[in-house]
């Protein structure tokens, strides 16, 4: 059977396809587009054996479409994508976001903008994916730097879609989503597995946006006996549009507050050596692994370097950089980008130390090295 | 007896945000007809709309309902569908939504035959944006932004949906309300993917521009320009100039998409089984 128990080698558009099985993947839609495209083939060869449906629909439009709607009918639902298509889905995410509704989107990065260079690796998608969608809406983002990582964290992003009802991105790369790597399947057993929250009451009480202390509204599956209304317009408690100034202010007040609730329990970030550095480098996806070589290369070398390493890019672990921030002389955030993420590091770190960038934009990664001449120079 | 229409609608989201005179009505009551017809269970409809006047209806209707984004309802059911193929899936849509914008979708959920009811609520003009020209309004008709007359020609958006793979294809007229019914019943009991087109009126914003001033001058219109099936079989195409056909326009038997993935799951389960033994 698929995903069995024990050490393989997986490629990381595997290791993310059988992960989200694991996690309780039952629905999947997409469109192929490089360098994502084996997560689907993966997911159509293995969704039919666990009673999973596939379905390559027509573009990227479409798949987000029907990933929400497989959601709503009751199915833990995936889509998957590189950057051309994740701006086609940007409506369709905030849909999600402003419903509430469970769901995954996995963007497979490439160089960009438009068609780019399809084949290869980019960290350019980082504020397409906070901010693709139009109005405030709460999203969360994950980025593996593993094949392993790829495998458990796509746990995690089911697991916080459904607990929050908030759309999870996993932001992957081009070198992770193409390297063979060792994942130790766990067993099933030993897998934590989150179910959305499901209405308590009879139908005829249920109110599909009101929220309890968590400020996370139950949701109940169509066809169960609740028949609710969703909508993309503005709405009450009761699912209804709106209009009204008061509840206009209070469902986009909501669904902030919702997001900052969430925020300690979807926020990982990995710490090396940051205890007595004095200088950081703040990294995520492939790039932190060159990051981790140079912080072990710059101790050899007698320079006191640490790493932090985010699989969570939004929220932005703000706390973890502040403290950071304080310790060290200089944090150094390498970038397959023109510096999407340094920014965020440099709000956090409000001159609590200097904040340097290194962008690589030529479609190849960024080596151990050229992390390393940085962290001399600072 | 029939159950009244009250039945299914949520009267308290009353009054609805139609115009006086729309026909967006007319074609609600006759799907509500078609579902009492069918004796289908509340609790096992789920009705999907994209956005526009028409897409407005599932908000009044007491099912499980789903007001997406402009185009989309159809990808939006189809996901509905797959994950359960128990639902009856209806797609309430407007002519822009369906045609042009959610144009693709519908002509791919033909050609998969996929099991969902849509039903087209053709005003011939975009009625919510206030009236700009659609894929299905009239060469040399007037609109907000056709005001030298539309250069463009419409679709047969039946005939479309049928060549694409539609089990059932039907178009129906707001002033032909009980064909209009009988039509879209038929369409859902249908197994696969069946396409109702409902020509209807908006007096607002096509009907003042186009000297049909008012819902009953549109009516007429309807009345006088519709030919049944089989009247239009005697015709030729000179005395069809004009005019356009309503009633089953198309009805095949081909397999239906869940059905096929179901076929598909044992396959692939056995095959696991097999290597698993
Ligand atoms: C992506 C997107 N583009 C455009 C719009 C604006 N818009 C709303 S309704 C509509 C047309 C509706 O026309 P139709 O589907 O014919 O329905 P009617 O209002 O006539 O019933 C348009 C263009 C939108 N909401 N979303
Ligand atoms: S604008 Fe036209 S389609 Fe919309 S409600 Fe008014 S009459 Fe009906």
């Amino acid at each position: 059977m698929l995903s069995s128990a024990g050490a393989r080698l997986m490629q990381g558009n595997e290791a993310c396809a059988e992960g989200a099985i694991a996690a309780g993947l039952r629905f999947f839609a997409g469109y192929p587009i490089t360098p994502s495209t084996e997560i689907a083939e993966e997911l159509a060869l293995l969704l039919p054996k666990v009673g999973g449906k596939f379905i390559q629909m027509e573009d990227e439009i479409a798949s987000i479409s029907a990933i929400i709607g497989a959601s709503l009918a009751g199915a833990k639902s995936m889509t998957a994508t590189s950057g051309p298509g994740f701006s086609l889905k940007q409506e369709g995410i905030g849909f999600a976001s402003y419903t509430e509704v469970p769901c995954v989107i996995v963007n497979v990065q490439r160089v960009g903008p438009s068609t780019g260079v399809p084949t290869a690796p980019a960290q350019g998608d980082v504020m397409q994916a906070r901010w693709g969608t139009h109005g405030d809406h709460p999203i969360v983002v994950l980025c593996p730097s593993s094949v392993a990582e790829t495998f458990s964290l796509i746990i995690e992003a089911f697991n916080i879609s459904e607990r929050w009802r908030i759309p999870v991105v996993f932001l992957m790369d081009e070198v992770i989503a193409h390297m063979r790597e060792k994942v130790v399947v766990p067993e099933a057993s030993a897998i934590r597995i989150v179910e959305r929250p499901r209405p308590q009451v009879a139908p005829d009480e249920y109110l599909p946006y009101a929220a309890g202390e968590d400020l996370v509204p139950a949701i109940a599956d169509f066809g169960s006996g609740y028949r609710y209304h969703v909508t993309g317009l503005t709405h009450d408690e009761t699912g209804f549009p709106t209009t009204k100034a008061s509840e206009v202010d209070a469902l986009a007040r909501r669904l902030d507050a919702k997001m900052r609730r969430a925020a300690p329990h979807v926020t990982f970030v990995d710490e090396f050596l940051v205890n007595d550095a004095e200088v950081a480098v703040f990294a995520y996806g492939v790039t932190a692994r060159a990051a981790a070589k140079a912080v072990r290369d710059a101790r050899a070398q007698g320079l006191k370097a640490g790493l932090v390493k985010a699989r969570t890019l939004w929220p932005f672990p703000e706390e973890h950089v502040r403290k950071v921030a304080e310790r060290v002389r200089a944090i150094v955030v390498p970038e397959m980008n023109m510096g999407q993420l340094v920014l965020e590091v440099e709000r956090s770190s409000a001159g609590r130390a200097e904040v340097v960038g290194l962008s690589r934009v030529d479609a190849e990664p960024i080596t151990p090295d050229e992390i390393l001449a940085k962290l001399r120079e600072v | 007896m029939a159950t009244p229409v009250t039945h299914y609608l949520r009267t308290s989201k009353m009054p609805h945000i139609w115009c006086p005179g729309c026909g967006h009505g007319i074609v609600l009551g006759a799907v509500l007809r078609a579902i009492d017809s069918n004796g289908l269970d509340k609790d096992k409809v789920c009705v999907v709309s994209g956005i526009g006047c028409a897409s407005r209806a599932p908000g009044y209707l007491d099912f499980n309902t789903l007001h997406t984004t402009h185009g989309r309802a159809i990808a939006f059911a189809t996901g509905i569908k797959m994950a359960k193929p128990e639902l009856k899936v209806i797609v309430l849509t407007g002519d822009g939504d369906a045609a042009a914008i959610g144009g693709n979708h519908l002509i791919h959920a033909a050609r998969r035959n996929i099991g969902i009811t849509t039903v087209c609520f053709n005003n011939s003009i975009y009625g919510m944006t206030s009236g700009q020209y659609s894929p299905m309004t009239p060469t040399g008709s007037l609109a907000s932004t056709a005001p030298y007359g539309n250069i463009e020609e419409p679709f047969d958006l039946c005939d479309l949906v049928y060549a694409a793979g539609a089990s059932y294809v039907a178009r129906g007229t707001a002033y032909h309300a009980l064909l209009l019914s009988k039509l879209i019943a038929r369409a859902i009991a249908t197994e696969g993917f069946s396409f109702v087109e409902a020509i209807t009126q908006c007096p607002t914003y096509y009907g003042r521009r186009n000297k049909l001033r008012s819902a009953v001058d549109m009516l007429k219109w309807q009345k006088e320009h519709a030919v049944s099936v089989a009247a239009a079989s005697k015709m030729s195409a000179e005395e069809l100039a004009g005019k356009f056909r309503i009633g089953e326009l198309g009805v095949r038997t081909r397999q239906e998409y869940c059905r096929r993935y179901a076929g598909l799951m044992e396959t692939a389960q056995k095959e696991e089984a097999e290597r698993d033994a």
